[in-house]
């Protein structure tokens, strides 16, 4: 008898559709990369990427935008993660140091079930989706990304949060060696950002997983973060280590850096402006005209699934 | 050949054009992206945000150039290089050249003439008003930068071009308050602008103190009074030279 792995027949793709969806995304990786990278570059990208198997998803259409996505090359250069330099093009040169495998999540605080988990045993109940979301980060520019993930509220149920558990606390791992920018004290680290609740159980909250149908690359916040898309970008907090579930409102990093600037909030509102810049445009990367800019929508176009949380408050006090 | 000519003659032409460098790689950049040429190595290196990225690139060498350009003084004093007088009003000028551009860049493409927003800006924003002030003092620096208005200010010339520090200390605040985060490079330049402003401070202290110990003799100021003031030895040994080279008329 031979010692074969058993594969359940769920986890086989058909190799027609696994070779299409490779052309696909090779062509995908190459357009985009080829359009806006140096070719070393895209290659690499390129290259990491099809080493990996695909992931197993079904595209969320009510969710998702049918707006044109970015290309893979801009979301994987052109990032703001401190953890890897303050450089936009900083993530994508150091976040190679980054090990997203083996990798654990603490989950404790106010709920009944708390432990440690592998990230295998953290995923394995929920199954994958794809969501194509805008995405508006707090300097004002936007992208399209086509991420893989799986709704945040489906994991706090499971954890079965306590009555007090008025606030999940997300915190990124804290590791100098492996994010070199955690050398110096440009923000308190780790990295911390939450949300409420009532907003973590709301549908369109995800843990990401991947992008572009395949694993998160390091510089997109490997291997699980965290994506809202009605709030600004920094509220989606990389390569999370911890949640925690708590009474208090957590003391998020930018709101602690910057408490004028930067709320808990953090809501997509072209109607509040931070105090250096307007909010009401934004530019959206990778558009044909390079020079245009696009009016932003109130929590990012998501208000008719969201507003619902904020009703009667005072969005430009708490913003 | 004279030294001078030398200077003149090869060395001038060369910083013009390191000087100008930025800018035509951003002009080539720029128009490869218009043209839809993406894939040229000039339009790749302005990265997926080219508007961030060509409005950043003019103000820091417009930041660069204006503290390059105050480093003249103390280098030509310290560092005995006369010659280095040649270059000041080129890379002064060359500053304003890109500051001007690093404005109007912001005016006409990252503001798309949206005026109202402008005007709130500049108002309500301070790193923006820290900016755009520097921006405004350098105008008339600009303007009176030719050999006849040099001759017609006479002595004025050296008091209004003071504003030169004044301009680089807000370019340092527009930049320090411009970061989000991460003030390590808005602190290097502002640490090199503090050194600049630094060593003038203490070289009129001298002077006064010099020129009392003397009770007055010491007002010998003509149309370049920073430069023929000096008491210590060291001034005072690169003077003649420096005068002399003052006094032609540029090439």
């Amino acid at each position: 008898m031979s010692h074969r792995p058993h594969i359940p027949p769920s986890e086989i793709t058909p190799e027609a559709v696994y070779r299409s969806r490779r052309s696909f995304l090779a062509g995908l990786a190459g357009a985009g990369a080829a359009a806006t990278m140096p070719v070393s570059f895209a290659q690499e990208v390129l290259s990491v990427n099809l080493v990996e198997r695909p992931l197993q998803f079904k595209r969320n259409v009510r969710y998702s935008t049918t707006e044109k996505a970015n290309a893979l090359a801009d979301i994987t250069g052109y990032n703001n993660f401190y953890e890897f330099g303050t450089g936009k093009e900083d993530p994508a040169e150091n976040a190679h140091r980054l090990r997203p495998k083996p990798w654990s999540v603490v989950v404790d605080g106010e709920c009944e079930r708390p432990g440690r988990l592998a990230l295998e045993d953290l995923l394995r109940p929920h199954p994958l989706e794809e969501r194509i979301y805008r995405l508006r980060c707090v300097e004002a520019w936007s992208m399209v990304i086509p991420w893989v993930g799986f709704p945040l509220g489906d994991l706090v149920k499971r954890f079965q949060p306590t009555s007090r558990a008025k606030y999940i606390e997300f915190t990124t791992l804290h590791d100098p060696k492996q994010m070199p920018g955690q050398r110096y004290a440009v923000l308190d680290w780790p990295y911390v950002e939450g949300l409420r609740i009532d907003e973590a159980m709301n549908p369109l909250a995800i843990l990401g997983v991947g992008l572009y149908g395949k694993l998160l690359p390091n510089q997109n916040g490997a291997p699980l973060r965290l994506v809202v898309p009605w709030k600004y970008g920094f509220k989606s907090i990389k390569s999370i280590v911890r949640i925690h579930f708590t009474e208090r409102m957590p003391r998020t990093s930018w709101a602690l850096s910057a408490p004028n600037e930067y709320g808990f909030y953090a809501n997509v509102n072209p109607e509040v402006d931070h105090p250096r810049w307007s909010q009401k445009s934004e530019r959206r990367i990778g558009s044909s005209n390079f020079l245009a800019r696009q009016p932003t929508l109130k929590f990012n176009g998501y208000a008719d699934e969201v507003a619902g949380l904020y009703r009667g408050m005072d969005l430009g006090r708490y913003f | 050949m004279s030294p001078d000519y030398l200077a003149r003659r090869y060395v001038k032409p060369i910083v013009f054009l390191l000087c100008l460098l930025p800018a035509i790689w951003l002009a080539l950049g720029i128009l490869a992206l218009q043209s839809g040429n993406m894939n040229s190595s000039a339009a790749l290196a302005l990265g997926a945000n080219p508007v961030e990225k060509v409005q950043d690139t003019l103000g820091i060498w417009g930041l660069r150039l204006l503290l390059v350009t105050l480093a003249v003084t103390p280098l030509r004093v310290l560092g005995g290089w006369p010659k280095l007088q040649l270059f000041r009003r080129m890379l002064g000028l060359f500053a304003f050249f890109y500051i001007a551009l690093h404005f109007l860049w912001y005016l006409f493409v990252d503001q798309a003439f949206n005026w109202g927003q402008l005007f709130g800006d500049v108002v309500k924003r301070p790193y923006i008003t820290a900016g755009f002030s520097a921006f405004l003092l350098l105008v008339p620096l600009a303007v009176t930068s030719t050999q006849r208005a040099m001759r017609r200010l006479g002595r004025r010339w050296q008091k209004l071009h003071r504003l030169v520090y004044a301009a680089a200390i807000l370019g340092c605040v527009h930049y320090w308050w411009q970061v989000k985060a991460d003030i390590r490079e808005p602190l290097i330049y502002a640490a090199i602008a503090a050194l600049l402003l630094g060593w003038r401070g203490l070289r009129s202290l001298q002077r006064r103190a010099g020129a009392q110990q003397a009770q007055s003799g010491a007002r010998t100021r003509g149309p370049g009074g920073e430069r023929d003031a000096g008491k210590d030895q060291e001034s005072a040994r690169s003077r003649a030279p420096v005068q002399r080279l003052a006094d032609q008329p540029p090439a």
